[in-house]
């Protein structure tokens, strides 16, 4: 299994973010409205505290006898009808308080024009918010200067200021919490054409090459692309893979055709012993040497495709009897019978039809090439325990005691077989065959003479 | 030009190639046998091939190219064709199934030199009747020729006279005075190999390369089981099978 | 130990009590634990049933009541900074400016929170009774006369019978009495009329009183024939003994004053003060205000329509006012004088 190494979450990265993202928001919005009502509201008070004081300072009026000052019930019950604040006020006129609470704080310039001017300023256990506003007054001597101050607590405008705060701080909190299920999702939006994606990916076979087409968003057209280039690449090395094999196996026979066909003329036709002798060495060693190719071939063709395995129903009934039937002359040749007993009818396993073949080749091979002349071959079909098994059994010399495993290893011949030409490899493909497709590979020497071996597949 | 649509000449033959209706009254010695078209570009590789078809008294035409074995087979029909893959004009086996949709169903053997499991199975499903791995044994190849001709029985039969019998190489069989005799593979190759030069001495060792394979050891006396054997079958005919001593065997009574 | 604190304390406080006038102090309860103190304008009489009902759960607890006017009750907070727990007083206008120059501290309770908004202000001053200011008629006096029931008819009465009003009309001297002041500016807020009520006041040269016992016994003497803005349940108590007399509530508006109470800054039992105040409101504690002390507890839902309870807003400063009050008693004064 190839390690794949993940360096955190992408999902819970995203969903962190939008999360953060959602708080700052958030308490943003929370100080937003906050300071926004707090301003609203002491415009607001500002206003009204500002008319009053202006209200009550266009009532004075000047006369013989001073100034006539007139504090209105309705503006006083007005002021304090907002948040129910104190209230004071001061009124001096010619630089003395005439009324109202006379240590009442001064602003630090004096108002120009009848516009209230505004200050905030500690008075008595409080704070207060004064409008200040001066005009002057014709008394009998001549203008007199007037001026007149009406402060306010405030804290009916702080909890106007809180009230909207904490409703925003709600607000915030909701939008928080609606937030959470909101960027689970979203991430798990985001991520959906990931996955989909990935599904796809994983859902191809292993000789599924083409590039992949499915439709994604345009952020994974780079991933698309370059998981593209390289399915190209590995679709080029795996191609070139093939057909260098394939080449190879071109390059390295049609030589040793010519060679062998060009000694078996010279064999027929010279009648001296020695070079007889040659040739036929000669032959042998083309023979063995072909031998040896063609199993390294198919060895490798077998490493290859089991490494790729992509199951599909194979009927080793008629693969069994085909072989037989392209075996069929070979076998005439040494006068072997070569008998396929079962059923003709269908018997499935799950695997690739060209390692089955290579798998049984090899066996149906050796059991001809060990068995004695006018011995029997006897291919047998049969399902055993959910398992399908093509026995191939022989007359031949046995394996003189030697196990499978010893067998089975690369180029280790028997003991007993030094007479015939042979490469050592094919049972290892047989063995690699059965364990790449889930089943097993038994070799037993029969108790009349000769060998069994027996292929088991799953039955599908 | 390597190839070429010359027929060559058997080296020595007796048997006629003939269709089923021929009259078998009409054969003689010295006629090919069967007519080959060996379509291999690799001209090491097909003269020996062609010889050794040759030296058993078959006629070759040899194609370099896919379009020269096109000429070939327009010009003259054979009875079987030894195809190559890898050819400089294209691949054998879509040549083979162009030649199947047109109906053309002369029996094709494949020479592969790729022996990769896929090829094997391709080249079947192209319309071949058989295939052989390269390099081969030349008995092998002799035998698959026999096997594809005989599943094809209609199509071809040579059935050769020599003196009081006839002989069956497709069937396997000798027939003497009506009595039809089975042969057994090792029996009808030795029986053909001195049927292919009557009279001439073939000597044990020989008469070993021929039938058996180089890959195997044969004890010395098993020529002498052979010989033994077909002696038998051939009992009651004119025709036998004399041992010349220190020499070898040679067929009479032709 | 704790006897010398005691002492001390005590004797601070007699030295305090000193500079305001009480008019009369009782302590009720003898446990040992915290007394508290309560500053109030409402005769011990009709406090006493309320308080014993108070302590009665609370047996550790003595309370000491002092009673003294609205004025002194002002002084002792505003310029004294006397320690009380509770401070009770009629005087809606003085109480408003004790909490709007910071003298009442904040106290939250669910009693006080239930108070409509007109009887409160914020979380520092609490109305606990309201009381209509009406007209005080004599039955005997007014024999083949119709009763008015509004100002204005009580003005086309006095005008019409000039002789047998003249020298029998009895109201608060506004200059004298802090609630008489209230009660002509809470008027003159609310209708013109009351200017020529005055005025016809004055021409049938209406007798002044400092307080309301004297004008209400004047007039159970048969002294006088009306008694114009008379508390109510000064009133109502004396109607009990005396079937002559009969209480107008006029319908064109009646004033209403609440009286209020608020826990001082500063007090050392503030949570004891607050917790009888909530008794006060308590129903238990209204039963006890409406049949013990006489005094109508606040009840939303008897309220008549023309019913018109002084808001507890700072509209309640502006009367207080120096230059305010200055021109409203002296035109007050120019009404009632006439030429």
């Amino acid at each position: 299994m190839r390690a794949v190494f993940a360096t955190g979450s992408l999902r819970a990265r995203l969903v962190v973010q939008l999360l953060v993202v959602a708080a700052v928001l958030a308490v943003l919005l929370y100080f937003t409205v906050r300071s926004t009502a707090d301003r609203a509201a002491e415009a607001t008070q500002d206003a009204i505290l500002g008319a009053a004081t202006v209200s009550i300072a266009e009532q004075l009026r000047g006369g013989d006898g001073g100034v006539e000052v007139d504090l209105a019930y309705a503006t006083f019950s007005m002021l304090g009808a907002v948040g129910q604040d104190r209230l004071f006020y001061r009124i001096d006129i010619g630089g003395e308080t005439v009324t109202g609470y006379d240590d009442l704080p001064v602003p630090d310039v004096r108002p120009a024009s009848l516009a209230a001017v505004f200050y905030t300023t500690p008075y008595l256990d409080t704070r207060v918010r004064i409008a200040a506003v001066a005009r002057s007054i014709i008394v009998d001597k001549g203008p007199v200067p007037v001026l007149v101050l009406v402060g306010q607590t405030r804290q009916g405008q702080a909890a106007i200021a809180d009230q909207l705060a904490n409703r925003a701080g709600l607000i915030g909190l909701g939008f928080f919490l609606l937030a959470v299920p909101l960027s689970l999702l979203s991430a798990g939006s985001v991520f959906n054409p990931i996955n989909r994606l990935a599904e796809a990916v994983g859902r191809r076979g292993p000789r599924d090459l083409r590039p992949v087409r499915h439709p994604a968003p345009s952020e994974l057209a780079p991933l698309i692309g370059a998981l593209n280039g390289f399915v190209a690449r590995l679709r080029g090395t795996l191609s070139q893979t093939e057909t260098f094999i394939a080449e190879a196996a071109h390059h390295i026979r049609t030589p040793l055709s010519t060679v062998r066909s060009e000694a078996e003329i010279a064999l027929r036709q010279s009648t001296d012993e020695r070079t007889r002798v040659r040739l036929r060495s000669m032959i042998r060693g083309v023979e063995a040497s072909s031998r040896s190719a063609s199993q390294l071939l198919d060895h490798a063709m077998v490493l290859y495709r089991s490494d790729q395995l992509e199951g599909v129903a194979v009927d080793l009934c008629q693969i069994t009897r085909s072989l037989a039937r392209a075996f069929g002359p070979t076998a005439e040749l040494r006068e072997v019978t070569l008998l396929v007993e079962g059923d003709a009818a269908p018997l499935c396993v799950l695997g690739d039809a060209l390692l089955i073949e290579s798998a049984l080749r090899n066996m149906v091979d050796n059991a001809i090439k060990y068995s004695a002349v006018e011995t029997e071959v006897r291919i047998v079909l049969a399902t055993d325990a959910g398992m399908v098994r093509v026995e191939v059994c022989d007359q031949g010399r046995g394996l003189s005691g030697a196990g499978l495993t010893e067998l089975s290893g690369r180029f280790t011949r028997g003991g007993n077989v030094g007479d015939v030409v042979g490469s050592g490899l094919g049972l290892t493909i047989v063995t690699e065959v059965a364990a790449a497709l889930g089943g097993r590979f038994e070799l037993v020497e029969r108790d009349t003479g000769g060998t069994c071996a027996s292929l088991f597949l799953p039955q599908l | 030009m390597l190839g070429g649509c010359d027929v060559i000449a058997p080296l020595a033959s007796a048997t006629i190639p003939v269709k089923a209706d021929m009259n078998l009254s009409r054969r003689r010695v010295g006629e090919v046998s069967l007519r080959f078209l060996l379509v291999e570009d690799s001209a090491e590789l097909a003269r020996p091939v062609r010889d050794l078809l040759a030296l058993d008294g078959h006629g070759v035409d040899w194609a370099a190219t896919l379009s020269e074995a096109q000429d070939c087979l327009n010009a003259a029909r054979y009875d079987l064709i030894l195809l190559d893959i890898m050819l400089p004009d294209g691949d054998g086996r879509q040549f083979l199934q162009a030649q199947r949709r047109l109906g053309h169903d002369t029996p094709v053997i494949v020479m592969t030199a790729r022996a990769a499991v896929s090829d094997r199975v391709d080249v079947l499903d192209s319309g071949a009747d058989d295939y052989i791995t390269k390099p081969f044994d030349f008995a092998e190849l002799e035998a698959r020729v026999r096997a594809v001709l005989r599943r094809r029985g209609g199509a071809a039969q040579t059935v050769r006279r020599y003196g009081d019998l006839l002989f069956n190489p497709l069937t396997a069989t000798v027939t003497i005075d009506s009595d039809v005799r089975d042969l057994r593979n090792r029996e009808l190759r030795l029986f053909e190999i001195l049927l292919g030069a009557p009279g001439q001495i073939f000597s044990k060792d020989q008469l070993c390369d021929r039938l058996f394979s180089y890959a195997e050891t044969v004890s010395d006396n098993a020529i002498e089981v052979y010989v033994g054997r077909l002696r038998k079958k051939l009992v009651g005919s004119l025709a036998r099978i004399e041992t010349v001593r220190g020499l070898g065997y040679r067929l009479t009574g032709g | 130990m704790r006897q010398f604190i005691l002492a001390t304390a005590v004797s601070l406080f007699a030295t305090m009590a000193g500079a305001f006038e009480v008019e009369d102090e009782r302590v009720f309860g003898n446990g040992p634990g915290p007394e508290i103190a309560v500053l109030s304008t409402t005769d011990t009489a009709f406090f006493a049933p309320l308080i014993e009902a108070f302590l009665v759960g609370r047996p550790n607890l003595r309370l000491r009541y002092v009673v003294a006017s609205s004025q002194e009750v002002y002084r002792a907070i505003h310029d004294e900074g006397a320690a009380f727990d509770l401070v009770i007083s009629s005087a809606m206008d003085l109480q408003m400016k004790l909490a709007n120059d910071g003298f009442a501290a904040s106290y939250a309770s669910d009693a006080v929170a239930r108070l409509p908004g007109w009887a409160r202000w914020r979380d520092r001053l609490f109305g606990f009774a309201l009381e209509p200011v009406v007209l005080l008629a004599s039955r005997r006096a007014m024999v083949g006369l119709e009763m008015p029931r509004t100002r204005r008819d009580l003005i086309d009465l006095l005008r019409a019978h000039p002789a047998r009003f003249n020298g029998r009309i009895g109201t608060y001297d506004p200059h004298v009495s802090g609630a008489g002041y209230l009660f002509a500016t809470q008027d003159a807020r609310q209708t013109d009329a009351f200017w020529r009520l005055a005025e016809v006041m004055g021409r049938l040269n209406a007798r002044l009183y400092c307080c309301s016992g004297e004008m209400i016994n004047d007039l159970v003497a048969g002294d006088i024939t009306l008694a114009y803005n008379v508390v109510g349940s000064y009133a109502l108590s004396r109607v009990k003994d005396a079937p002559d007399i009969v209480v107008i509530e006029p319908e064109d508006f009646t004033v209403a004053l609440l009286r209020t109470g608020f826990v001082p800054v500063g007090a050392g039992q503030g949570a004891l003060g607050g917790a009888l105040l909530d008794f006060m409101l308590s129903p238990r504690g209204r039963g006890l205000m409406d049949t013990a002390a006489g005094l109508p507890p606040l009840d939303q839902s008897l309220l008549q329509p023309y019913l018109r309870p002084i808001r507890l807003d700072p509209g309640l400063l502006v009367y207080l006012d120096r230059i305010k009050r200055e021109n409203f008693l002296a035109e007050w004064d120019a009404a009632m004088t006439q030429p």
